[in-house]
């Protein structure tokens, strides 16, 4: 679908979510895996959080002379015989792959595994022209493709949502007669997909790492099939954002550790891949290189209080801590981009009717920005979404918004605030009941709750019980007051 | 040494208790304490929904009541509470109403004297055992602000392991917040019910009779789905913990300098 995943509305998203026993089991299960296999690849290399600071200023740099860094690219693809196109939007990237295609008289497409492909909806693009096949290759995308063109949930694992039974319906419809064994599963697959790949004709592959220096491109994978993309057909077409350079092989180097101990919990991916337009001499590549550029909005987060998510290597390390996207989903974000990063990159890519909830749909519990191995202040960026939509585009409206206006105002005024105080038991009182407690020494003043409190407070007292305030004469002012005295302070 | 109490609007509107708590301990540990009039909030509840402009003045207000008072250390019953205080200088290099700089000059000389409860209790008293006793099995919640904005983690476990007759059983899942976020918590009902009731369910498991935590608000969140659930648990603040049945003699420094209080993200 694009950048949207979902028609639903945010809150059907999240009850459907909610519903889903199998995709909140898978989820937890592979971010508890994740955990210890992330943590203990990290703790190997030593030194996180210095290769953190250096992978953030390498990203930062890039980011400083990315025009450069582009024009250097492209510069050298093109020294080699390969083509560069700069596409604005999603509309002219399809439009110069589908001509590609044509042109190259492709009839097989096989894809490796790319988010900005998925931006580009380009699956759907491609299954609309006529005798053009299209095959998706990774294994997780490749399971998506044959449950009906499922959406991904997670930018790593995109099939992180379903379980191996599921895996297994689905496979039993391409005529597997195995069992539920992931291995067999994934020999089977192979199998059904190497068959493809030989009749192949055009490659489209993601770019971990565009090396600007070289006019070559990074891939980091572990089922192969990206290489097998780029080198069987004669034609090759990398989709990237415009954001993914690294001056040199130097630079990839440390991305490539960074991102793999990130994203996987490995050392390094079992295939790094760095390839181009095949050079005289050569025995293998692309004999046609095409590398389509893509902006879609990211250019308009350079120069401004969003510029640090364009750091992002896509490693899906914050969506493996978050405990939303645990809770959620991918699924309950409506974007391709789900979890901390989702949130952020998002609103910038596809606006804030879109996904203005996004950036809400967090605690700013800040575990995102503990483990972002480029250092991106993932939850202040949530803060400064919330800060636009709010002060800026006055998108808050109502009730709601009168009510967060006065929390502001009692917030700031001592006199306002004393008066509070002095009410809330009493003005609390008529939402306030006397209800049998199963929690103890719970503040509960007198063991009174509130369970259906009025206005924002409903949306606490829907989910648990608030405990009723205590009467004035009981605060911790009043007491200290006394407390001062008995102690003889003179004041 | 003179201790000023910052309050927080929670401990104010709904939990007392912790703060006479509060007191106590730390007059027991030799501190002279008092309570700025004026203070109020630090403002979290707006800024954190993106009420930026409306939280200048909150800021403004904290600031100024903190101000007020002649005193060594601020010390403050929520971790969460402590860490934006620390982000201050931070946060007002964006404020158009502070143009000269005065309050953000303020709020660096607020910002280190500022400590979360068990952190002032070891880091600046260095004092290991309050004299506590409590016989029972508890497990302790880390609230997310207090791990991660202001970078500790260690303080309060240390504290607990010296109250005499306490068992501390390990939460699963302990990085995992508990859903409370503040305005998340009323605005997005929906995903917090699903993260509190994931944190119920590790709660329970420990089998502890007592959550502890240093963070009134993940306590009012996790203690209000125990009791909307109808299951049973005793909710404790570290400080009403570090006041029960406290024996003086036991009292015990480890040491007469301040430890460094740890980086944010270490
Ligand atoms: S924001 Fe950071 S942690 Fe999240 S995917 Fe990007 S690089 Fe990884």
């Amino acid at each position: 679908m694009g950048l949207k995943t979902s028609t639903l509305p945010f809150n059907e998203r999240i009850a459907a979510a909610a519903q889903d026993q199998f995709a909140h089991a898978s989820i937890a299960k592979a971010q508890d895996t994740q955990y210890d296999k992330r943590e203990k690849a990290r703790a190997e290399l030593g030194h996180w959080q210095d290769w953190r600071k250096l992978g953030q200023s390498i990203r930062q740099h890039v980011l400083q002379y990315l025009p450069d860094y582009l024009e250097e690219f492209s510069d050298n693809v093109e020294k080699r015989g390969g083509h560069v196109f700069f596409a604005q939007t999603t509309e002219e990237a399809n439009h110069f792959i589908l001509d590609v295609i044509k042109q190259q008289n492709g009839h097989h497409v096989v894809k490796s595994k790319s988010m900005v492909t998925a931006e580009l909806d380009l699956d759907k693009k491609l299954q609309a022209l006529p005798d053009v096949s299209v095959l998706e290759t990774d294994l997780a995308e490749f399971i998506l493709q044959e449950d009906d063109w499922d959406e991904p949930s997670h930018i790593v694992f995109p099939a992180i949502h379903k379980d191996r039974n599921q895996v297994h319906t689905i496979f039993q419809k391409l005529g597997y007669t195995g069992d539920n064994d992931p291995k067999h599963m994934a020999r089977f697959a192979r199998q059904y997909l190497r068959e493809r790949f030989l009749e192949a004709d055009i490659g489209i592959t993601g770019c971990n790492f565009a090396i600007a220096d070289s006019g070559i491109i990074n891939l980091d994978t572990n089922e192969g099939n990206a290489d097998l993309a780029d080198s069987i057909p004669a034609t090759q077409i990398v989709v990237m954002g415009m954001e993914r350079l690294v001056p040199s092989m130097k630079e990839a180097e440390i991305m490539d550790n960074l991102l793999a101990r990130s994203a996987v919990g490995q050392k390094l991916t079992t295939y790094v891949t760095f390839e181009g337009q095949q050079s005289v001499g050569e025995s293998d590549g692309p004999a046609n290189f095409y590398v389509v550029i893509l902006d879609n909005q990211r250019s308009q987060a350079l120069g401004t209080e969003f510029q640090e998510i364009l750091q992002c290597i896509r490693c899906g390390a914050c969506l493996n801590v978050c405990p939303v996207y645990r809770q959620i989903g991918g699924h309950g974000y409506g974007s391709l981009y789900p979890g901390p990063v989702g949130a952020v990159l998002s609103p910038i890519l596809g606006g804030y009717e879109q996904f203005g909830e996004l950036p809400f749909a967090s605690s700013l519990c800040a575990a995102c920005t503990e483990t972002c191995p480029v250092l991106i202040p993932l939850h202040n960026l949530l803060i400064k979404h919330r800060e636009v939509e709010t002060d800026r585009l006055k998108m808050m409206h109502g009730f709601t918004d009168l009510q967060m206006k006065m929390v502001g105002k009692g917030t700031a005024s001592p006199f306002m605030f004393n008066t509070i105080l002095r009410f809330k038991h009493l003005g609390l009182a008529p939402w306030t009941h006397q209800r049998p407690m199963s929690v103890t020494n719970f503040f509960a003043y007198g063991g009174a709750m509130i369970t259906n409190g009025p206005g924002m407070v409903s949306g606490w007292t829907d989910v648990r019980d608030l405990p009723a305030p205590p009467k004035h004469q009981d605060d911790f002012r009043v007491w200290f007051k006394q407390h001062k005295q008995q102690r003889g302070d003179t004041k | 040494m003179k201790v000023s109490i910052f309050t927080t609007c929670m401990m104010d509107l709904i939990s007392p208790q912790v703060g006479k708590d509060m007191v106590e301990v730390l007059e027991r540990l030799g501190c002279t304490v008092d309570v700025p009039e004026k203070q109020i909030c630090c403002g979290q509840p707006t800024f954190n929904s993106g009420y930026v402009e409306a939280s200048w003045p909150v800021m403004h207000n904290q600031i100024d009541a903190l101000a007020a008072i002649d005193c060594d250390y601020i010390v403050c019953s929520a971790g969460s509470c402590t860490a934006i205080m620390k982000e201050y200088p931070t946060l007002l290099a964006d404020d158009p109403t502070d143009p000269n700089g005065q309050y953000m000059a303020q709020a660096k000389i607020l910002a280190a004297k500022m400590y979360e409860f068990s952190q002032f209790i070891w880091r600046v008293l260095g004092i290991a055992d309050c004299g506590a006793e409590l016989t029972t099995v508890a497990t302790y919640h880390r609230s997310c602000h207090m791990t991660r904005l202001l970078g500790e983690r260690e303080t309060p476990f240390w504290l607990l392991e010296n109250v005499k007759g306490l068992e501390v059983r390990q939460l699963a899942g302990i990085q995992y917040c508990c859903g409370f976020g503040g305005t998340f918590s009323v605005k997005e009902s929906a995903i917090s019910e699903l993260m509190v009731t994931a944190k119920v369910s590790h709660a329970e498991a420990t089998g502890a009779a007592v959550l502890i935590s240093c963070d009134p608000g993940c306590l009012m969140n996790i203690g209000g789905r125990f009791n909307r659930l109808g299951k049973p648990i005793k909710i404790m603040h570290l400080a009403e913990v570090l006041n029960q049945n406290v024996d003086e003699r036991r009292i015990r420094k480890v040491s007469e300098v301040p430890t460094p209080a740890p980086a944010p993200f270490p």
